[in-house]
């Protein structure tokens, strides 16, 4: 297994999809010549040709609608949002058009898209360029959400994603474009959608925690592990389908619950599985459902401010801490 | 360039202003202060002379397209009032030159795509009054099994690709669906109707900048009946000369009489050769109107009696059977004929959708997704 970076990892699923199915193009600001305002696109323009890597105008609700349509006619877009702090200009296209055109037509209209790119928290961009979306997403019937954590999950789950016959927001994190970790080799190497994945495991308390939290996540289970407390890390991976069933299990071995996430806390991802864990499986809570969420705050711009905004190794050790009353 | 035809040279005339303060000239308007009398005179004088390059039969079949949609239409509303039909819906009656006219002018294996007040364009693209009619009235027969209701008819095996409801959200979908034609090497081209009030979104412009970027082989239909809901147009648009706009994008335009099935089927004609051949966008601005409300809830405060009775002079179907009649195509025999068919046509859609089963309540469940996942499998 070659040990490479989620950009890395990014581009060779967008390559190897590319290459087995002609009907998947890639499309959005500066993925051609440019090479992708990220370099997740390095190369491909050279490799496959303008027809398939397409450079757009800065026009997201245009190009994202024109996905969805070349969707309804067979083909099967990958749309690139620059951040997906853009593609809150094409929300009516994904809400209104993607998630719903096969329910509202029967089922005659499927919609084969994937909307990618890195969302989250940047590095001091301020309000408008730093902010986490997969809750608004994650709320509509009829789209999947895909957030990746490691190179390995980023390649097998984009690979999947594009094979999937939905629509598909793929939320990468712009903080961990550089992260390197082991992917396989395997050309048909893929993750299906919905599983979690258990990252570590343990017995005395859960931490869930997704994209940029997983590491952080990590980290603090490590330091734990040293004062005597095993924690299990579960990286879900899909929030839409959620796979509540790998999360419910662990909570009922270790009966204490850590909800990590950059995301505001508010009608929040953490929200929702704090509200399943509640329903399903109550009666083997020891302590409340702790959330360790970004700060209620826009995103701002100073450095120090930024850190405070964001959680924190220290903070998800405490909260593990505290609902194992330890303290 | 933006292409005018002859006919839009009086469109001039935009600025002048109706006593209700509309824009009422048509582009084949005799010159003001015409009488209604003399203005009828002039849009069939027109009408006969592209009648003569036509199939009398394929008239005749445009004439009772037109007419199937108006009596489906009018049952529509009958049953509307009933309480069968629920949730929006907006009737067609009046435009009926547009969708008709645009269709026949494409191949079956074309797409078209529309807006919420979309029952014509369905009918006219081939879906059967029967499935629609149950769609409407929320029947698993529908050809949205009843998931869809007025504003969202789909019909896959005539590529009729909806019904989309949020103004002006078709119209990048559309433009979406010619590109990938365009890219799959097949010759298909699309329709995109939309009304007036859709060119002021965002989603108008984007499209037509990109259309023509790439030179996709989609054809705007902009269904300019003057009123986007109870706005008119006037009040609403800072440059009301629709078909102009192109100009901004280099797409080609026309702007046509929409209460003409023959003009807006010649310049549609015209369009589809660009998109076929050449695969180029065009921009159709048809001035049309709508003798109903915006939605059958909708009183229609906003316009004069006047003014409507004026646009009911100049109906679309009255004036083509006129037409067909004066020019021995038809007779008035037939054509009494053909409505007493038509009317059980439509009765026979009313009693098909109304003996349909619902949606059985599975189907609340169903087609959320084409690859249901089961987490953690």
């Amino acid at each position: 297994m070659a040990v490479i970076t989620i950009r890395e990892a990014l581009n060779q699923a967008l390559r190897e999809e590319m290459l087995r199915d002609e009907n998947v193009f890639l499309m959005g600001e500066e993925v051609a010549e440019y090479q992708g305002a990220y370099k997740v696109t390095k190369g491909l323009l050279q490799e496959l040709g303008p027809k398939r890597v397409i450079d757009t105008p800065i026009t997201e609700l245009g190009f994202a609608g024109l996905g969805v349509g070349a969707a309804m006619a067979g083909l099967r877009p990958v749309i690139e949002f620059m951040t997906f702090n853009f593609s809150i200009l094409a929300t009516d296209q994904i809400v209104n058009s993607a998630a719903k055109m096969l329910y509202m037509s029967g089922g005659q209209f499927n919609v084969p898209i994937v909307f990618r790119g890195p969302g989250g928290s940047a590095f001091q961009v301020s309000s408008q360029h730093s902010q986490a979306l997969e809750s608004w997403y994650s709320y509509f019937p009829g789209l999947k959400v895909v957030m990746p954590s490691t190179p390995a999950d980023a390649k097998g789950l984009l690979k999947s994603s594009i094979r999937d016959d939905d629509p598909v927001i793929f939320i990468e994190q712009e903080r961990m474009y550089g992260n390197k970790g082991e992917v396989p080799d395997d050309l048909d190497f893929t993750i299906p959608l919905g599983v979690a994945d258990i990252k570590r495991e343990g017995k005395d308390a859960t931490i869930i925690a997704r994209s940029l939290t997983v590491p952080l996540a990590l980290k603090a289970a490590e330091t734990l592990q040293q004062q005597g407390v095993s924690c299990e890390v579960i990286d879900p991976r899909t929030i839409r389908p959620l796979d509540i069933d790998t999360i419910i299990e662990s909570v009922k071995k270790t009966n204490r619950v850590v909800i990590a996430e950059e995301a505001h806390p508010f009608c929040g991802v953490a929200g929702e599985i704090s509200a399943e864990i509640m329903e399903r499986a109550f009666d083997y809570l020891d302590a409340p459902v702790k959330r360790i969420s970004g700060v209620d705050v826009p995103m701002p711009y100073a450095k120090n401010l930024e850190n405070l905004a964001l959680p924190t190794v220290e903070q998800i050790i405490a909260a593990v801490r505290e609902v194992a009353y330890l303290d | 360039m933006s292409k005018r035809t002859a006919d839009s040279a009086s469109r001039s005339g935009a600025d002048e202003k109706s006593a209700t303060g509309v824009i009422d000239q048509l582009p084949n308007d005799a010159p003001s202060g015409a009488t209604l009398q003399q203005e009828k005179a002039n849009v069939k004088r027109q009408q006969k002379a592209r009648a003569d390059k036509i199939a009398p039969d394929a008239l005749i079949e445009l004439y009772r397209q037109m007419l199937l949609i108006r009596r489906f239409e009018e049952k529509c509303a009958e049953a509307y009032s009933m309480g069968k039909i629920g949730g929006f819906c907006h009737l067609y009656i009046g435009q009926e030159a547009v969708a008709v006219g645009s269709i026949s002018a494409i191949r079956k294996d074309d797409y078209v795509m529309t807006s919420y007040r979309d029952h014509g364009h369905a009918i006219a693209k081939g879906t059967s009054p029967d499935a629609v009619m149950a769609e409407l009235f929320g029947k698993a027969t529908g050809c949205s099994k009843g998931k869809g209701g007025s504003m969202h008819l789909f019909d896959k095996s005539v590529n009729f690709l909806g019904g989309h409801a949020i103004v002006g959200g078709q119209i990048p979908l559309a433009t979406g669906v010619a590109y990938a034609s365009k890219y799959q090497g097949t010759d298909q081209v699309t329709l995109c109707f939309f009304g007036e009030a859709a060119v002021n979104q965002g989603a108008f412009h984007e499209s037509l900048n990109m259309a023509q970027l790439w030179k996709v082989p989609c054809i705007y239909i902009c269904e300019n009946n003057q009123y986007g809901m109870g706005t008119s147009q006037q009040r609403a648009m800072s440059l009301q000369d629709i078909a102009q706009k192109a100009c901004a994008y280099e797409i080609a335009s026309e702007f046509v009489d929409g209460m003409d099935v023959l003009a807006v089927r010649e310049a549609t004609v015209r369009a589809v050769e660009r998109a076929r051949k050449d695969s180029l966008p065009s921009l159709i601005e048809v001035r049309t109107y709508r003798f109903m409300g915006h939605s059958m809830s909708d009183p229609g405060n906003y316009r004069t009696r006047a003014e409507i009775e004026r646009y009911q002079q100049r109906d679309p179907i009255k004036i083509f059977g006129e037409t067909l009649k004066e020019e021995k195509v038809i007779d008035h025999a037939k054509l009494e004929e053909m409505d007493k068919a038509i009317r059980e046509i439509v009765e026979h859609a009313v009693r098909f959708a109304d003996e349909s089963p619902e949606p059985a309540p599975e189907e609340l469940y169903t087609d959320v997704y084409a690859n249901p996942i089961t987490p953690g499998q």
